[in-house]
């Protein structure tokens, strides 16, 4: 029986807070914030097998957010790319498991955490599909702060001119930065009309309401890439967590971490 | 050596269907050959050097070998992290073509002097650097990256250079090519990279250096440090010359090469272009003679 996006998605925050707990590793509000984009990719849009993770026409996803890998690591365990016990040893020495993520994990296609590297990283396998005529789709979850970056328009330049339908970018609109708001650091806003502006199909949308997701994340738009603006919460799932620019570093404690659990277990039941 | 490099690459392309060409935005009255041959596997990336260097990743992370060509600084030094973290850590077959290389842009100023490449692609410890002498060695070059796909930076000079191999060679990294034997003993040799073999054969037209052998080692990089005692240890004396800052360069690697061997350090001399050029514009004779390299 196929897990179901609200499992996964909930399995996700499980295994993401235990293992940033242990691992004493930040950016567990980032990883919050793209469980249920996560989810519903892996429970109901990507093709890909753990059976063959390296599969040619498999889906790619790309993590451009390397820094919230935790939500990918425990996805991918939780359908069978690796055994669930391998997440302890996140962020142990010499563990594949690293805190950025890794293209030595199973299922992982790319190890990013400089950023601004997976979106053009992604163009270029979609430009390999679509000249070799092959259907599988290329995703890439970017971060909002992320689009600091001058490569992400570089990239969307040349995927909106070569007409790369087969790519898909999400990106996680949390709002807040590593210091403070996006609003206070760099503005994106009109972040929808400069994502059309470049050629994009642009599609604004709740990014934790799973049936928007899958809709919106199931056909690609002929003939342009696709940008889902999804709309997030930093640490959503997680009362103390959520909009707090401090749980981008912190890890919590075992109390807050039993909390945490608590809240997780009674919203997602 | 351009020209030399894209008649090469269009032959190998008819042989090897993974071989693609990305441009950022240059190499007109250059490229042209291939893109007429291959225009499905020619692509414009714009002027845009980070994006195309993660492209070419992406793309060759499905199996292409893709050549990225542009002028020296730009596929280099613009997106450096590109080619660190998307190519030599991922260890994918991006080969990064540098045209220009050393001072060959002399008139066109500092942005367009290549005279610190090789110290950001030595540092790298997945990257073959390759910097042929003569457009013989363009050609060999490319035949060994084409049958060894991997992370490479492949650094041109411009045109006009002499032809100072017969044929051909066959190359391997870390291995010294012998391009001449000198009329005296033979225990002393110019070895040199790049462009600098051109400026090594002045020397010996001009009748300097004539009692020393020289070489040439066009592939080059951290993994074939450990090829080089054995060969230096033939000689009494050594002179490495390249087109680049000895800080970092070439001839600071054959002295990292032998650190444990300080009786084969005494026998190196190391020429190289002097810092007073940057930011010196000329003409690339001018700038060699201002560093003593004519």
């Amino acid at each position: 029986m196929p897990i179901s996006s609200k499992e996964l998605s909930k399995q996700i925050r499980v295994s993401a807070l235990k293992m940033v707990t242990k691992a004493k590793a930040s950016h567990i509000g980032s990883a919050l914030s793209i469980a249920d984009i996560v989810a519903v990719l892996y429970a109901d849009i990507l093709n890909v097998s753990p059976k063959n993770s390296k599969d040619s026409v498999r889906d790619r996803l790309i993590l451009s957010k390397g820094h919230a890998c935790v939500a990918v690591y425990a996805a991918l365990a939780e359908i069978g790319f690796f055994p669930k016990k391998d997440l302890e040893s996140y962020g142990d020495n010499y563990s594949a498991l690293m805190n950025h993520i890794s293209h030595k994990v199973p299922g992982v296609e790319f190890s990013t955490g400089a950023l601004g590297h997976g979106l053009p990283f992604g163009v270029g396998k979609a430009l390999f599909a679509k000249k070799k005529k092959l259907d599988w789709r290329v995703f890439v979850i970017l971060s909002d702060g992320e689009l600091d970056e001058g490569s992400n328009w570089e990239a969307l330049m040349f995927a909106a001119h070569h007409q790369l339908d087969n790519l898909t970018m999400i990106i996680d609109y949390n709002k807040l930065q590593s210091l403070t708001s996006i609003e206070k650091t760099l503005g994106l806003e009109p972040l929808a009309d400069k994502f059309k502006a470049f050629g994009a199909h642009v599609i604004d949308l709740d990014g934790h309401d799973h049936l928007a997701l899958t809709k919106n994340l199931q056909a690609p738009e002929v003939g342009k890439p696709k940008a889902i603006i999804a709309h997030t919460i930093k640490g959503r799932g997680v009362s103390f967590m959520e909009n707090q620019v401090i749980w981008h570093y912190r890890s919590p404690n075992e109390d807050q971490l039993a909390q945490a659990l608590k809240e997780i277990e009674a919203h997602y039941a | 050596m351009r020209n030399a490099f894209i008649e090469e690459l269009v032959e190998l392309a008819k042989t090897n269907s993974n071989i693609v060409l990305m441009v950022g935005d240059l190499g007109f009255s250059v490229v042209e050959p291939f893109q007429d041959a291959y225009p499905d596997r020619f692509f414009n990336a714009g002027v845009a050097e980070q994006n195309m260097m993660s492209m070419a990743a992406g793309l060759a992370s499905e199996g292409c070998h893709a050549f990225v060509y542009s002028i020296a600084n730009f596929p280099t030094f613009r997106c450096a992290e590109q080619i660190r973290n998307d190519v030599a850590y991922h260890q994918l077959p991006v080969t990064i073509v540098a045209v220009g290389g050393g001072l060959a842009y002399g008139n066109l100023g500092y942005s367009h002097h290549a005279v610190q490449d090789y110290a950001l692609m030595r540092s790298m410890p997945n990257m073959l650097i390759s910097a042929p002498g003569d457009p013989m060695e363009v050609r060999a070059c490319l035949r060994y990256l084409t049958s060894h796909p991997q992370p490479s930076y492949l650094r041109l000079g411009k045109a006009g250079e002499l032809c100072l191999h017969d044929s051909v060679p066959s190359i391997e990294p870390g291995i010294w090519q012998r391009i001449t034997n000198s009329s005296g003993p033979k225990n002393r040799a110019i070895l040199a990279t790049g462009n600098g073999l051109q400026i090594a054969k002045n020397w010996q037209q001009g009748g300097q250096y004539l009692d020393h052998d020289l070489y040439s080692l066009p592939l080059w990089g951290i993994t074939q440090k450990n090829l080089q005692t054995n060969q230096v240890e033939k000689f009494e004396k050594l002179v490495t010359v390249e087109d680049h800052l000895l800080d970092a360069g070439f001839g600071s690697w054959m002295l990292e090469s032998l650190i444990n061997e300080p009786k084969l350090i005494e026998r190196l001399a190391l020429k190289a272009l002097d810092p007073s050029v940057c930011g010196l514009v000329a003409s690339q004779n001018e700038l060699h003679k201002a560093s003593n390299l004519e």
